[in-house]
């Protein structure tokens, strides 16, 4: 077995023939040995389950102190890498490779910014080897990676302390820790996996724990149903997930000249951004990836288990399906982005379908929140709609956008989901309409956090949502006034889905401000404000929702010194060659004002809906309402209070409220959500049942009638032809020697004919 | 020792269970524990043997029968006493003196009824000895006479120990079996005579075929003799029939020796005999396999969707699995066989497992009606752990030892060996990769409703006991196992490695991308690899087109 | 046509022992008949001696009267213990080999 990596100055006959990986086996110790950071947590999980019963605590003080010591780690390796990104001088790694004649090779590669490279650092050690190949299992850390392993320590290390009020006295408290151990270690694996292989291994992983998570409180049949269905739809996904690992193993096999295959990540990608790898496979690997990224990232069609996966615990919501594993998704196409980048031919067009898929997601995510009475639905397509914008961000080339985002977004949606459950956790329930309301003077933080995190996730300046947003929408190339093209294509449909998401993004966070905060309580009991362990949690998120947008200001923002901006960008996006050459929009002030119009006039509207005509309707009426009590259509109730100017103002409301929001919210928002719940989720239960169907009539028609009617016919034959063959054997001697002689004498006959 | 071990060790690994047997037919039968005790030291020297025995093994000539003997058994037929330890048989070795003793601490203190220790100890060493030959023996009659030493004692375990439909199963088990043993002695006999060997050796005939030669049609019909005779007891699809009855009708310990070792004997045939001595009669009847084993894949878990009862829904479970190790081992190819053996010792651990934990389950509740079994996590939590432990491992969850068995054996099938139709596999993989979202299905089903929830009615005031010592003693080393080949498989692939390699013909694995056409010329390869043509050969790595 | 006569003789002799071994129920009566199959082989068997000046026929025929003899005295006893268990030594009645 020779060894896979050969350095350049090693082999100089090679030299014609091999591609620098752009990464490194040097670098800083803590960058080498980040599989230390998911070790911790994985050794914390065998600690809480065997001895976590035991402990005074009940193992919840080890699952902390094991994500506290990753958490501080990976703040570490943030700092290692940042160095590195800046001072690292060393060799490339380099692979021998087959050269192809594509004829177009030289059109690849090129539009790296001739700066400093930043060459990842990878560090691998032999799984197993198999059938004369070697299966590496290591780390290969850059940006990205460092990235993921801060915002993954940060927001498991809080959802623990959080979850130690949240969940304490639970029936399955220990349990609770190892699961969220596991977990992190699995997701914390994902993060740094060196090649696909690794990535599947820790992808399934993620999801037996958010299996186990859902289904935490199992006794109850929805709750096991639901985590039965994330389980299944995800399995669907990890179809596409095999075949397309399997048909990149053996496409970059093929363009080696030492292996048959190879999941190694930088070999992947540098061989398919240098146009060695056909298009085709590119194309049919991609495609079978996106289906992986559609169920992992809840993207439109399979995104229907995200919202039944609300039945788990709120930490677990927030952790797995809001900040984290949700992402494995996005950040598996950001991982991978060489191959979906030539595959889907993101430059220089103006549709894909990754982009096609995130744009609708987006949409259909966003209209979907309007309808919904719980609270962590709400939150729970507004994930799948913020998801569909880091793909939609990633179909258009906007790489560091859509990370970018995902960075974002994982604080402000953890802390939304947080909230959420700290306001669950005071009145024991979801239900906006009938359990909620005026809240805000009962719980002053979570009301504080809460409003922070839906100004961040509407996307307001200068919260953290904005930033990230307004890259995207530049990223798009299509609008083109002033300033804001430049990106991979003319992408104009996504910049208009993403406009149109953002105005209902600031319209539904509205409404379910107005719904849990605003208003009279409709609750039962005294609400009380949570205790620290839940509110300082809430608190560090909002603090990151508000100024985690400043860390990548855009390039040209004349505010702010040269030095300080796109810092996140510098440090993040790849500048080597597994990384594809994209390119980068220009940002627009222009756009970045007009989109502040649009979240300004969602949220208006609904602002002036819920603020201002619920609140009137429900001050006149005496009771806490939740929405007018006559719809807009029929006659407006204020004509019976005797408001004349808002009489006048009807008319103007009716064309908003009636026709935009109502028409958004009701029969639009209405019938997605129908087509989603009678048609798609009809559809996949309807697949089951119908397996489950035409398994009953193979076993009972077909194996036990036909395949095994077979065999008992053999059987019953011969036992047959015995049972009339005994007649002959009748004990008597006499009717024995008459066949004999009977035989004797036909014998006899037989041999007088022949002879 | 070592001289010792040499030349007395397999032989001692194979007959020391029969010592054991004699011993116990002196001792009357009222004595049970005096037999528990014999029995079980009997299978842990046997053991003890064995781990002599992976020591002393050379992990650097997996490919090389080690410890071999080789003496003249029956002149007449030039029949050898030929015994021989390589990485193919080593783990599958290994697996099976692991079961044995399990499988009798176990049942220590609850013998099926009617107990009589006695007898059923002694099958278990029967069976024992039947098993380890099997997978040691290097001569054709030798194999065959093992092969069948094994079926006399799993048909008594289960007319005599089995449930109520006992007869008609054991008598199903038995004749099917028998059946395929008979076509398989009629081959292994037009084997021998048609290539003119000089012994059945397998060696001699490998090199009796490879030189004299064999006509198609005769190496075609030769080669389905044994694709029915191993492929009854693997069993494919359409020959699974027999399974559900057997393994639902034996006693627990029946099962899980059955499933454990006794499916394998099947597939091992097929990567020690059919294909190694017939490697152009495989290449035309791969596809065919390829398409039974896919087959059963997608029908036996669709048969797993409509049991009622547990034991018979893991029954069918081993159809669709042992599918997969069908599509590894009809890929012809290093990287499938090897898939192929690491899937029956992964599916020998978990649905081994899983019998065993069915089998205390009918114990407690004395019923394995799926619908009627419900909240096992409460009555009895550690057991509902491991049994959701047992079926993520079955549906092949990655860290857990199933997945090692899968996935690999569905990424060999996008790249099957020279002379199979590439399309054709390719359109296998997808199909087997539903395959395994079906299998999610089924299994997660299956733990909903046996382990979540809340207990019916019917069983909510029972006292349901929690694993037992015997019990914990018995699966302690299995879920070690599962997880451990899980995290690190290359415990497996490192013995296997290079005895498939070496067990592969030449022609079916040679990698024609760099070489010019005389160096294609000089390895003297049949027509049906396509090695000639050059069309084939290069492009077909990458998907074509472009 | 000095064979023929004897043959014919020996068909005939045969041909009664057949209907009495077929058609007698008194087993005594079949133990004649019996002797009466053999008693026509060896009158073939002599014939056929003389005829052919061979002889081997005589001696054949000399070995089939001393096995009949012992045939008989297994078979008497046969029928005496039958007699002593049963009161009648009727063939029909005895169907103990019935499958």
């Amino acid at each position: 077995m020779t060894d896979l990596f050969i350095f350049a100055s090693a082999t100089a006959e090679l030299a014609e023939n091999v591609l620098p990986l752009g990464i490194t086996e040097g670098g800083a110790w803590l960058l080498r040995n980040a599989w230390i950071i998911p070790l911790i947590p994985a050794l914390s999980f065998v600690g809480i389950l065997f001895f976590g019963k035991r402990m005074p605590r009940q193992g919840a003080e080890l699952g902390v102190a094991a994500i506290g010591i990753a958490f501080v780690l990976a703040v570490l390796t943030g700092a290692a890498w940042m160095d590195h990104r800046d001072n690292y001088h060393g060799d490339e790694v380099t692979q021998a490779v087959i050269a192809v004649d594509h004829g177009d090779a030289a059109d690849h590669g090129e539009g790296h910014a001739p700066e400093h490279p930043s060459l990842a650092v990878s560090n691998t050690m032999t799984w197993f080897q198999v059938g004369g190949m070697t299966i590496s299992v290591g780390v290969l850390v850059d940006g990205l990676a460092v990235m993921m392993l801060f915002v993954v320590t940060l927001v498991s290390l809080l959802v623990h302390i959080y979850s130690t009020d949240y969940v304490g006295g639970d029936r399955r408290y220990t349990h609770y820790f190892a699961f969220l151990s596991l977990f992190s270690a699995s997701m914390l694996t994902l993060v740094i996996s060196e090649n696909t292989l690794q990535l599947l291994v820790a992808w399934e992983l993620v999801g037996v724990c958010s299996f186990a998570l859902i289904g935490h409180w199992w006794e109850e049949k929805p709750n096991s149903d639901a985590a039965m269905k994330a389980f299944l739809t995800n399995r669907v996904g990890d179809m596409g997930l095999l075949v397309g690992i399997t048909v990149l193993f053996f496409s970059v096999g093929s363009a080696l000249p030492d292996a048959f295959g190879s999941f190694s990540i930088a070999t992947t990608n540098t061989l398919a951004n240098s146009g060695l790898l056909s298009h085709t496979a590119l194309l049919v690997s991609a495609t079978c990836l996106m289906a992986a990224v559609m169920s992992k990232s809840g993207q439109f069609f399979l995104h229907t288990w995200l919202p039944d996966a609300m039945a788990g615990p709120t930490p677990v919501s927030a952790l797995i399906h809001a900040a984290t594993m949700v992402v494995a998704g996005v950040f598996m196409i950001a991982r991978l982005y060489g191959v979906f980048f030539e595959g889907f031919s993101i430059g220089g067009s103006s549709i894909n379908l990754m982009a096609v898929v995130g744009g609708l997601t987006t949409l259909v995510g966003a209209s979907l929140a309007f309808v919904q009475r719980d609270i962590k639905k709400v939150l729970a397509y507004s994930t799948i709609s913020q998801l569909g914008y880091m793909v939609l961000a990633l179909g258009v080339g906007a790489w560091t956008a859509a990370v970018f985002h995902l960075f974002t977004h994982a604080f402000f949606k953890a802390c939304l989901f947080l909230g959420s459950g700290s306001v669950a956790h005071a009145v024991h329930s979801f239900d906006m309409k009938s359990d909620m309301g005026g809240m805000r003077k009962a719980m002053p933080h979570t009301y504080r956090t809460f409003v922070i995190g839906s100004i961040a996730l509407a996307g307001l300046p200068p919260l953290a949502g904005f930033w990230s947003k307004d890259e995207i929408l530049a990223g798009t190339g299509g609008w083109g006034l002033f300033g804001g093209t430049g990106g991979n294509g003319a992408y104009t449909g996504m910049l208009i889905m993403g406009m149109v998401t953002a105005a209902l993004t600031a319209a539904y966070m509205t409404r379910v401000i107005y719904l849990t905060f605003f208003g009279e309580f409709r609750g039962h009991g005294e609400i009380h404000e949570s205790g620290p362990r839940i509110v300082v949690p809430l608190w560090i998120l909002a603090g990151l929702a508000m100024v985690a947008g400043l860390f990548n200001l855009p390039p040209g923002f004349q505010l702010v010194p040269e030095s300080m901006q796109e810092r996140f960008g510098h440090y993040v996006e790849p500048a080597a060659a597994y990384f594809p050459g994209i390119s980068h929009a220009s940002p627009s002030w222009s756009l970045a004002i007009f989109s502040t119009l649009v979240v300004m006039a969602g949220a208006g509207s609904a602002y002036w809906y819920y603020f201002i005509k619920v609140e009137a309707a429900a001050k006149a009426s005496g009771q806490s309402l939740t929405e007018l009590s006559n719809g807009p259509t029929s006659r407006w109730p204020l004509a019976k209070m005797g408001h004349n100017l808002l009489e006048n103002k009807y008319y103007l409301d009716h064309l908003y409220t009636g026709i935009i929001a109502e028409g958004t919210k009701g029969p639009l928002a209405r019938a997605v959500y129908r087509f989603n719940q009678q048609v798609i989720d009809r559809t996949v239960d309807k697949v089951g049942e119908t397996a489950v169907v035409s398994g009953q009539f193979v076993y009972d028609k077909i194996d036990q009638l036909l395949v095994d009617g077979a065999v008992n016919t053999s059987g019953r034959l011969a036992s047959e032809a015995g049972g009339e063959l005994r007649k002959i054997q009748s004990g008597k001697v006499q009717s024995y020697a008459a066949i004999l002689f009977a035989a004797a004498t036909v014998l006899a006959g037989i041999l007088i004919v022949i002879v | 020792m070592e001289n010792l071990l040499d030349s007395w060790g397999l032989t001692a690994a194979t007959f020391v269970p029969m010592l054991g047997v004699a011993l116990m037919m002196f001792v009357p039968k009222e004595k049970e524990d005096l037999h528990k005790k014999i029995a079980l030291v009997t299978s842990l020297v046997v053991a003890v043997i064995g781990v002599l025995l992976l020591v002393q093994f050379d992990l650097d000539a997996t490919g090389q029968l080690q410890f071999a003997v080789d003496h003249m058994w029956i002149d007449v037929i030039n029949s050898h006493y030929a015994m021989g330890l390589d990485g193919m048989s080593l783990p599958l070795v290994l697996l099976t003196m692991l079961v044995v003793p399990l499988c009798i601490v176990y049942s220590w203190d609850h013998f099926p009824a009617p107990a009589n220790p006695k007898a059923f100890l002694m099958l278990i060493l029967i069976l024992e000895t039947g098993m380890i030959g099997t997978f040691m023996a290097q001569d054709l009659v030798l194999f065959f006479v093992f092969f069948e030493v094994v079926l006399l004692p799993m048909f008594f375990m289960i007319a005599v120990w089995g449930g109520e439909d006992r007869r008609y199963a054991s008598l199903k088990f038995f004749l099917y079996t028998l059946f395929g043993s008979a076509l398989m002695l009629v081959s292994f006999l037009s084997l021998y005579f048609l290539s003119g060997a000089e012994s059945f050796v397998l060696t001699d005939l490998a090199q009796a075929v490879a030189e004299n030669g064999i006509s198609r049609t005769a190496g075609l019909w030769i080669f389905g003799g044994m694709l029915l005779g191993f492929g009854i007891k693997v069993p494919m699809f359409p020959f699974h029939t027999w399974l559900p009855d057997a393994h639902t009708q034996a006693p627990t310990v029946g099962s899980v020796i059955l499933a454990a070792v006794l499916l394998k004997l099947g597939t091992y045939g097929f990567i020690r005999i059919a294909i190694p001595v017939l490697p152009e009669a495989a290449v035309e009847w791969a596809p065919w396999i390829g398409l039974l084993a896919v087959v059963g894949i997608i029908y036996g878990a669709l048969g797993c969707l409509a049991q009622t009862d547990m034991k018979r829904l893991i029954a069918f479970s081993s159809v669709a699995h042992m599918g997969f190790v069908m599509l590894g081992i009809s890929t012809l190819t290093d990287f499938g066989i090897n898939a192929a053996i690491m899937g029956m010792v992964a599916h020998g651990l978990i649905t081994g497992m899983l019998f065993f934990i069915a089998g205390s389950i009918k114990e407690r509740y004395h019923t394995l009606d799926i619908a009627r079994l419900g909240g096992l996590l409460l009555k009895a939590p550690r057991m509902g752990w491991i049994l959701g432990l047992s079926v993520m491992a079955s549906l092949g969850l990655p860290g857990l030892a199933g997945f090692w068995g899968e996935f690999p054996a569905i990424l060999s099938t996008y790249n099957p060996a020279n002379g199979l139709p590439v399309e054709t596999f390719r359109t296998y993989m997808v199909i087997s990769a539903l395959g395994t979202v079906l299998a999610a299905g089924y299994l997660l089903w299956l733990l909903q409703r046996t382990a979540f929830g809340t207990p019916t009615e019917e069983f909510a005031d029972l006292d349901i006991p929690d694993v037992t010592r015997h019990e914990w003693i018995a699966w302690t080393p299995m879920i070690a196992l599962i997880l451990a080949i899980g995290i690190y498989p290359n415990l497996i692939f490192r013995v296997t490695d290079g005895a498939v390699d070496a067990s592969l013909n030449e022609c079916l694995q040679v990698n024609t991308q760099e070489m010019s056409a005389e160096d294609i010329e000089a390895l003297h390869c049949a027509p049906v690899y396509n090695l000639g043509s050059g069309a084939h050969v290069v492009d077909e790595h990458a998907v074509s087109g472009d | 046509m000095f064979l023929n006569q004897f043959l014919l003789l020996s068909v005939a002799l045969f041909a009664i022992g057949v209907y009495g071994v077929l058609a007698r129920r008194n087993g005594v009566m079949v133990l004649m008949s019996i002797e009466l199959i053999l008693n026509a082989v060896n009158i073939n068997l002599v014939s056929f001696a003389a005829f052919t000046e061979n002889l081997a026929g005589e001696v054949f025929a000399l070995f089939v009267i001393a096995v009949a003899a012992a045939e008989v005295g297994v078979g008497l006893a046969m029928i005496m213990l039958l007699y002593r268990n049963r009161r009648n030594i009727d063939l029909t009645e005895l169907d103990l080999m019935k499958g």
